[in-house]
């Protein structure tokens, strides 16, 4: 259909359009892994092909000294607790939102995408205080607690969204069949809702992975840093001034396992992001 | 702050379908709604609600410090009634505020352009490309998953003194120091990052643009042009509106990247959140709270506007319906 909109002079100027995006998007990323790959030595050379190709950055990622390993940990337990979680608790919402009449219906949405917009540094100044007060700081509770108030929000719009997609008639059916609205929620719209609960969950997981202020504010000790927090602030096994080489390695390793999970479900991550037109 | 103005009820009781027994009976599905969404809510009140009312508690108050009249150390926390917010608007950190202010406020407003600009392009190449779509949409969702502290160092890499930036621009900015240039590099990150995200969201919002529309303009002569101006960007506009409330809200708190890329306490980019964030670090919670609560209230206020004057329609079910309506008259208009 698209065809009839472009003629066939303008068909080119297209394709360079996209070629363009694409570079654009791609470009400083690739910059990123190329550097990566570079000698420690050589990590101010401009060329687009590391010359010779070396794994120094990664081995001083990993070296004992830096503890990349446990920050890895740490933002997988803080992001991967704050996605169950959210799951467990959004789902529920999501289909009431999505399925139920009630009163209040558009007021209750609008108090859950209304936090979605609210600033997390707002938070974190009184959480602060209470988690000093009460032992908190440099624990897995004071990251996973303050996530909740963007990841919730995200979660349960975006599974909303697909709960709505599916047809009302389903259940419908379920309950003339004799089965109650729980029971055909467990046994019809759940199975069938999986994938998008699946879509939810890594979207979701990639917020909290992404998640910075909380965990610079909430932890100080080394072994408690997440992977973002403990990337911005290396100092560099070799004692650099600024490891670029570790820290760009250090960035691939963050990015890269995100990069492929989301190139595999890159449609469903998509009809995720925008139907919802949340981010 | 974001709820239609429409009626509750009429927002889902489909009035052609044949109500079922359960639907029939709006009080069982209230209470059933209220068991369901009552985690939600507890979880959003714990993690959401009591911080503001403790950030906007915590900004009358102040660390006690010295000594008071008879000679006691004073410990503890002192009412200071608004005492913090004059010290934001007038006292000595007024400038440091009001050049934080401006700062996030610049910041806002010029990705917010560049994104829509380039958002919108994007989508149009996208929506309009034959080949490469497969190719497209997986590399743009690459500057989306990156975390944003680390395409904050990546930039910071690519802007050194004898990096990539200078050598592709021939030049020798020290873009990562204190300076104009730090606030056009934090910029160019920013955009980078987001202007794929927003182009996503209006490709969204082209592809349910019917295609009869743009048949029947052209068959009444509309140019390229004009059928830009006059059928996709009326009907692109609810997503477009939607995208760009969200992204102004965010680019209203940011913080990762001028904290990471140039570094804290750097005049040239400091922001709203980079302030409150470092003086809760200090365990000036008073001060910092009120930041925070300033903070706030700006967002909100930005985000009742938005919704007020552009009737940025965020309920998704609303949004689709207004879609709806909007599609019939344009059709019945080019009929």
């Amino acid at each position: 259909m698209s065809d009839i909109k472009a003629p066939g002079g303008r068909r080119w100027l297209f394709n360079i359009g996209i070629a363009v995006i694409v570079l654009y998007c791609l470009v400083p990323f690739y910059w990123m892994v190329v550097s990566a790959f570079r000698r420690t030595s050589d990590i101010g050379d401009n060329s687009p092909l590391p010359s010779p190709f070396s794994l120094d950055n990664f081995e001083a990622v990993f070296s004992p000294a830096v503890g990349f390993w446990r920050s890895l940990g740490n933002s997988l337990v803080v992001a991967g607790t704050t996605t169950i979680v959210t799951l467990i608790v959004g789902t529920f919402a999501a289909y009431t939102i999505a399925r139920l009449d009630f009163r209040f219906k558009n007021i209750a949405a609008g108090i859950i995408i209304a936090t979605s917009m609210f600033p997390g540094v707002s938070l974190i100044v009184p959480l602060l205080k209470l988690f000093t007060d009460i032992g908190w700081i440099n624990t897995y509770q004071s990251m996973i607690l303050p996530s909740l108030s963007f990841a919730l929000p995200l979660a349960v719009w975006t599974l909303a969204t697909f709960f709505r997609q599916m047809p009302k008639e389903l259940e419908e059916a379920a309950m003339v069949d004799g089965l109650t609205r729980g029971q055909a929620f467990r046994k019809v719209i759940l199975p069938l809702a999986a994938p998008g609960m699946f879509t939810t969950a890594i979207i979701t997981f990639i917020a909290a992975w992404n998640e910075f202020i909380i965990a610079l504010s909430m932890v100080n000790q080394k072994e408690m840093k997440t992977a973002t927090v403990a990337i911005s602030q290396f100092t560099g096994a070799y004692g650099y001034d600024s490891p670029f080489g570790t820290k760009m390695a250090a960035g691939v390793i963050v990015t890269v396992p995100l990069v492929v999970v989301v190139l595999i479900f890159q449609r469903r991550i998509i009809a995720g992001l925008t139907a919802g037109g949340v981010k | 702050m974001t709820a239609t103005d429409a009626p509750p009820q009429a927002a889902a009781g489909a009035p052609k379908k044949q109500p079922s027994t359960a639907k029939s009976d709006p009080q069982k599905h209230g209470r059933l709604a209220l068991l369901l969404l009552t985690p939600t809510f507890l979880v959003l009140a714990l993690v959401i609600g009591y911080p503001l009312i403790a950030a906007i508690r915590e900004s009358l108050y102040q660390k006690a410090e010295g000594v008071d009249e008879s000679g006691f150390v004073l410990e503890g926390e002192r009412f200071v009634g608004i005492d913090n917010y004059s010290a934001i608007f007038t006292g000595e950190s007024a400038e440091r505020f009001w050049n934080a202010f401006f700062n996030t406020t610049f910041f806002t407003v010029t990705t917010l352009i560049l994104e829509i600009v380039i958002g919108v392009t994007m989508a149009l190449v996208m929506h309009h490309a034959l080949r490469g779509k497969g190719l497209v949409r997986a590399s743009i969702l690459v500057p989306w998953a990156i975390p944003t502290a680390v395409s904050a160092i990546m930039w910071q890499f690519i802007f050194t003194a004898d990096g990539v930036a200078n050598e592709v621009l021939n030049s020798q900015i020290l873009w990562t120091t204190e300076g104009f240039q730090a606030k056009i590099a934090v910029i160019i990150a920013d955009v980078w990052k987001t202007a794929p995200f927003v182009g996503l969201l209006v490709l969204a919002g082209l592809q349910i643009i019917p295609n009869d529309v743009y048949e029947a303009a052209r068959v009444d002569g509309a140019s390229a042009w004009k059928q830009f101006w006059r059928i996709t960007l009326p009907l692109v506009k609810p997503a477009l509106l939607v995208a760009i409330l969200f992204r102004g809200l965010d680019a209203l708190r940011m913080f990762d990247l001028p904290f990471v890329m140039i570094g804290q306490r750097k005049q040239s980019v400091e922001t709203l959140s980079m302030l409150a964030q470092e003086e809760a670090s200090q365990l000036r919670i008073g001060p910092a709270a009120a930041y925070a609560v300033v903070l706030f209230v700006y967002v909100s206020l930005i985000a009742y506007a938005f919704v007020k004057l552009l009737g940025a329609d965020v309920i998704g079910e609303a949004r689709a319906r207004a879609k709806e309506t909007k599609q019939r008259k344009a059709k019945a208009v080019t009929a």
